[in-house]
């Protein structure tokens, strides 16, 4: 081989890197970087504001708005095993005797994400709604008192999540399930292990990587949600999302906003660092990625 | 296992259920289809109720069926704007971000370099963060160097979010890339450009596609983002958020119906043309 593509090749990776890699530095990571900055300075509006490293923002804001941070992360803990209890039989399901169809079945999966997250949820308000095709006949039947209602209740914010974050859910597990080789399956009941322990001994442990792949892109986005509490839910229901960007975008409290927004971020990267940490970053992106 | 035991262990059928496994057999398969009849659901809402024939902007109950929505679809002016803004910044968004995000993924699957875990880390962290964290982070910078926000800012941040997501995805599509295949191109003298085009970019394309697919729908979709960095500028996503206290007319289903359908449609010959080329 002749020395220039050689010289080339040391290059290349760089000058491939160059121009994403600088996009991601200049709108994600140093953004990232100013909201740190702006959640430790004070003034306001209309004086502009100086880097004072004002840290009482952030007990402030914990102060103000824990209620909004744990009411967050409750939600998304429970929309997280909602979802993975529904999702984990059909994904098995499919996995082990969806046969030829198996794409199909994640075709139809997949069918939300080609509506958008806004007319989804919406969607959800008119079915759930008052009067509306599940409510309405239920009351006319006389099986619900006339003053029963779903929306603004907990109850929708979760349903509502559950929903809209399911398939992120089903895909990994699904693609850790389908890794499996039915032979170790039939290996454990030929070595006489019950269905049951067939299932909790072999399947079960080969599919977590699939379960914490699951877990991580259900909970952190369920997290920081604020669609389906601003239209599912009612002023009991405000997530801390809504806390930010009425912050950000109506009381223009810049530092305050800031310090919430990154207390959320570094609460939520923590874990998933953590998480990733004890499984490897590689696997946990390529089971998100396929 | 070798390719063909595997394509054989594929191919099998599957294997007959025992006698003991008397409910198992279609308890499963029910739940599954009723999980997806619980996913699809709304979008069937949503369908039909772009063929409702409501006097009024509230679209609630079911009034007869009318083709009138799809005949008016573009006649409010706010909603239209902001649906064709929406489609260009998706159109624009794909392009530079499918082009960045397919450099990125190249370099980390083909490549060992310096670095590399870092560049591997900064796209992995901007896919977990969550998007509120992206939107805030970007409305914080543009907050600090008085950039006036609007249309440029909603398609910087949207490029931003897609790459990574272009870049994983191409990545991918590079782990059982043989480097040898380019070696003996380059050894038949072609040069490196003629190598990449005639060589890597063919083996790699269905990656780039589908990278291209997925920066196109995330773009689309986005409200959160969008919302911190929008300013005056409506994208229809944001333009449907901020209708939903009033109501959401039956334009908005009729052209979600169509957005829909042309994802559904583009997908669907994706998956046909991947065929053909196996075949």
């Amino acid at each position: 081989m002749s020395a220039r593509p050689r010289a080339g090749r040391k290059l290349a990776p760089y000058l491939l890197v160059l121009p994403g890699g600088l996009w991601l530095a200049a709108f994600f990571l140093i953004p990232t970087v100013v909201m740190l900055s702006l959640s430790l300075q004070s003034g306001s509006v209309e004086e502009g504001f100086r880097l004072t490293w004002r840290v009482s923002t952030y007990t402030d804001a914990i102060s103000l708005y824990h209620t909004q941070l744990v009411r967050s992360l409750t939600y998304s803990a429970v929309v997280t095993g909602l979802a993975l209890v529904v999702a984990y039989p059909m994904a098995y399901w499919i996995a082990f005797h969806g046969g030829s169809r198996k794409s199909s079945y994640l075709f139809l999966i997949l069918l939300p994400f080609f509506v958008s997250f806004v007319i989804r949820t919406v969607s959800w308000q008119f079915i759930l709604s008052d009067q509306g095709i599940v409510l309405g006949p239920l009351k006319s039947l006389g099986l619900l008192a006339e003053d029963f209602h779903l929306l603004a209740t907990s109850a929708a914010v979760i349903g509502g999540l559950t929903y809209n974050f399911l398939p992120f859910m089903v895909l990994p597990l699904y693609v850790s399930l389908e890794r499996i080789y039915p032979t170790l399956v039939e290996a454990a009941s030929d070595l006489y292990a019950s269905k049951a322990q067939g299932f909790l001994r072999v399947i079960l442990p080969l599919s977590l990587p699939g379960v914490f792949a699951g877990v991580l892109l259900t909970f952190v986005p369920a997290a920081a949600d604020f669609v389906n509490a601003t239209i599912l839910g009612g002023p009991g229901t405000t997530m801390i999302g809504n806390v930010i960007q009425t912050e950000y975008l109506t009381n223009l409290d810049y530092p305050l906003a800031s310090a919430l927004s990154f207390t959320l971020m570094a609460a939520l990267l923590i874990g998933v660092f953590a998480y990733a940490r004890a499984l490897g970053t590689e696997e946990v992106l390529e089971v998100s990625a396929a | 296992m070798t390719v063909l035991e595997e394509a054989a262990r594929r191919e099998a059928p599957p294997q007959t259920p025992r006698r003991t496994r008397r409910w198992t057999g279609w308890v499963l398969p029910v739940y599954t289809w009723l999980v997806i009849i619980y996913l699809v659901l709304p979008i069937m809402v949503m369908i039909a109720f772009g063929f409702n024939d409501t006097k009024s902007r509230l679209n609630l109950t079911w009034q007869g069926l009318t083709f009138h929505w799809y005949r008016d679809v573009f006649s409010n002016a706010a909603l239209s704007a902001a649906f064709r803004n929406t489609l260009l910044i998706a159109v624009l968004t794909t392009a530079v971000a499918t082009v960045l995000g397919t450099m990125l993924g190249l370099a980390l699957g083909r490549y060992r370099f310096r670095g590399q875990g870092g560049v591997d880390l900064l796209i992995f962290a901007a896919i977990s963060a969550p998007e509120l964290v992206l939107g805030t982070a970007l409305l914080s910078m543009f907050i600090t160097l008085r950039v006036p926000r609007g249309f440029l800012t909603i398609l910087v941040a949207h490029i931003m979010f897609c790459v990574s997501f272009v870049a994983v995805t191409v990545r991918a599509r590079m782990a059982g890339f043989d480097v040898s295949l380019e070696e003996a191109a380059q050894d038949l003298g072609a040069d490196p450009w003629t190598t990449f085009r005639k060589v890597t970019l063919p083996l790699i394309f269905p990656g780039i596609m589908a990278g291209a697919l997925l920066a196109f729908a995330l773009s689309i979709d986005d409200y959160i983002i969008t919302s911190f960095v929008n300013g005056q500028t409506e994208t229809f996503p944001i333009w449907v958020f901020g209708a939903t206290r009033q109501g959401v007319p039956p334009q908005v289903n009729v052209m979600g119906t169509l957005l829909f359908l042309t994802g559904v449609g583009l997908a669907v010959a994706n998956v046909v043309a991947l065929r053909r080329r196996k075949l």
